[in-house]
């Protein structure tokens, strides 16, 4: 299978007061597409880092990042943002739904970003909240959705404009086990059955036996990958 | 921003979803709105006695009439007209007559009298006007609403409406002593709110006998011609004569710089008022903004993680300040409007040293620029906070939860 994430040499390091801390030192990573990968690591160990980086969050201090065939490191800001909005979903520890707005609206917001007319905006949220098993709780406000429901959403949110990867940090950090259960078995399905690409970060070694890869960071250098589910 | 509908929509998203959250943020979102409300409100009704003040004098009087006073001086408080001068000048055929071939020109006496304002017992200086006969039929625009002219010869006295609801004493049928005389108020007279309102008019003669006066202080006249070329000639005659030495005025130009000093004062103590509190006010918009923007910090990271630019987060924060600070502005218009409009006051005018009773007026140009300040407010309020929601760095807001 090509590869969708090409990551060489990638260094990243921070100014805290006068210091300058490296975070991530010579990373060199391949994502298949189509794979499910799991970052691990201890806290601190730079896979959150390296996450955003691939995400297009955040940019590398040294290095390459090649997406889909396209250097990510060189985009500016701006264009980053719209690399981001065309190409990623993301799911994050504690799902990040605006509290204001219904699952469905949440579901939308990415499509703001495209051409859509609103109909079709409605008819894709609509969609994806069918696929993550939400369809009924499409006009509720996230306060009135359990924890899992909410992750749901959030992941309806991250595929709802149908992007070539999905970057989740820590998307069961914040669930009990049967629902984070639910969540990765659901994951699973998307990268199995829809053909996502997946780079999670995980503590959770449970969480991490659905994914196809899982790969160990430790003080800013990957030092074992090794084949899962 | 690459498509500009597409960039329009993002805008209304991020203000909406900034606008449903007030809610949750209503005490900060008060701070701007009273606040601002409190600067325009005052802004609004010190402006408005201004207005109000400038509106009365700029009134008075009418183009086609002439104020004629002593040479160099510049109200009629420090001018002399001796009665063989007022005999020439409304003998002057620049000067019009009525049917009868009388001059439409009165000579008239100003004093200053003593009288408290209602409920309370300082003495304030209110104008005391002798007017020879013509005065009415010069000016027109004088109305009897109440009681009855004065008779010549005769201690009474008519009062302007304002003077006799600002002062006491002044109803009809009461009598008032100045300078060891009596006078009787036979009646309140209405000058469309202009500064004569303020006074209290009666017989010339009468007026000169009993504050021991020998000449006028100016006389008042209708042009024959109220054009200037008519004005020109009056000034010509005037100035051929070497027995007068006279200053003529049209009289909104006498009343407009009556109005000068003090208008000026009252706007400038409304601006700097107003300046003061507005400083405070934008402060506040600034402590709002930013606690509003600290609070939403993990919602606008996952915007810009999503892919929303960074400029719509600019504007639909600076729409927020200034939306808030719409609502204060109008708050505190329509306040000053309610409070202030229409509400009487007099004040002493430098010009005369006289009280003027006059109107608050809350224009709709002050409401619009009560309107314009609080928009200057809450874009100076909203402008850093916002830029610094587009500036904050994602990937630690994101983990501000």
């Amino acid at each position: 299978m090509a590869d969708l994430v090409q990551v060489r040499a990638v260094t990243k390091s921070y100014r805290r007061g006068g210091e300058t801390i490296e975070v991530l030192h010579g990373v060199d990573l391949d994502i298949a597409r189509g794979d499910f990968v799991a970052l691990m690591g201890p806290s601190g160990s730079g896979k959150t880092t390296l996450l955003n980086l691939i995400g297009g969050l955040d940019t590398p201090t040294g290095g390459a990042i090649v997406v889909d065939g396209r250097r990510i490191d060189r985009l500016s800001s701006g264009e980053l943002s719209a690399w981001r909005a065309a190409h990623v979903g993301f799911v994050f520890q504690f799902y990040n739904l605006l509290p204001v707005l219904s699952a469905q609206r949440n579901v939308e917001l990415p499509l703001l970003l495209t051409s859509l007319s609103a109909a079709e905006r409605r008819r894709h949220a609509a969609i994806a909240l069918a696929l993550v098993g939400l369809a009924d709780r499409a006009r509720h406000k996230p306060r009135e959705l359990s924890g899992g429901q909410e992750q749901r959403v959030a992941i309806a949110r991250a595929i709802v404009s149908d992007p070539t990867l999905l970057v989740c940090d820590e998307p069961t950090g914040d669930l009990d086990r049967a629902t984070a259960g639910e969540i990765m078995a659901l994951l699973q399905m998307l990268n199995r059955e829809h053909g996502k690409t997946i780079v999670m970060v995980t503590h959770d070694p449970k969480a991490a036996e659905y994914a196809s890869r899982r790969l160990h960071l430790d003080k800013g250098t990957l030092i074992a990958d090794g084949a899962g589910a | 921003m690459r498509h500009p509908v597409r960039a329009l929509a993002q805008i209304a998203q991020i203000t909406l979803i900034n606008l449903r959250s007030l809610p949750q943020r209503l005490g900060t979102s008060l701070v701007v709105v009273v606040g601002i409300a409190g600067v325009v409100g005052v802004l609004v009704s010190v402006l408005a006695m201004g207005e109000g003040f400038r509106h009365t004098l700029a009134s008075t009087g009418r183009p086609g009439r002439v104020i004629m006073l002593r040479a160099g001086s510049d109200a009629e408080l420090s001018s002399g007209v001796d009665r063989d001068q007022t005999t020439l000048l409304a003998a002057l055929p620049a000067i019009a007559r009525d049917g009868s071939g009388r001059p439409l020109a009165s000579a008239e006496l100003v004093v200053m009298v003593d009288l408290p304002r209602k409920g309370e017992s300082h003495p304030n200086n209110v104008p005391f006007r002798g007017v020879q006969p013509g005065a009415f039929a010069i000016r027109d625009e004088l109305r009897l609403v109440e009681g009855r002219a004065f008779r010549r010869g005769v201690r009474e006295v008519i009062v302007g409406r304002k003077a006799a609801q600002q002062f006491a004493g002044l109803d009809v049928g009461s009598r008032i002593a100045f300078r060891d005389s009596d006078w009787t108020v036979v009646g309140t007279f209405a000058t469309g709110g202009d500064v004569h309102e303020s006074e209290i008019w009666a017989d010339a003669e009468v007026a000169m006998s009993a504050f021991r006066r020998t000449g006028y202080q100016s006389m008042t006249a209708t042009l024959a011609d109220g054009s200037q070329a008519g004005l020109a000639a009056l000034t010509a005659a005037i100035r051929r004569d070497p027995r007068l030495s006279i200053n003529v005025l049209r009289e909104p130009e006498y009343y407009a710089k009556q109005a000068g000093v003090l208008a000026r004062l009252i706007t400038v103590l409304g601006y700097t008022v107003a300046a003061f509190m507005a400083i405070g006010a934008t402060f506040g918009a600034l402590n709002c903004m930013y606690s509003a923007i600290a609070s939403r910090q993990v919602e606008i990271a996952t915007l810009r993680a999503i892919g929303f630019g960074g400029a719509p987060v600019v504007v639909s924060v600076m729409i927020e300040a200034l939306l808030l600070a719409l609502v204060g502005g109008a708050a505190g218009g329509a306040l000053a409007y309610v409070y202030c409009d229409g509400a009487s006051l007099s004040t002493l005018n430098f010009s005369t040293f006289s009280q003027v009773a006059f109107d608050f007026r809350v224009t709709p140009a002050l409401l619009g620029q009560g309107l314009a300040w609080a928009l200057l407010i809450g874009a100076a309020g909203g402008l850093l906070p916002a830029i610094r929601a587009a500036r904050l760095p994602v990937t630690t807001a994101l983990r501000a939860v």
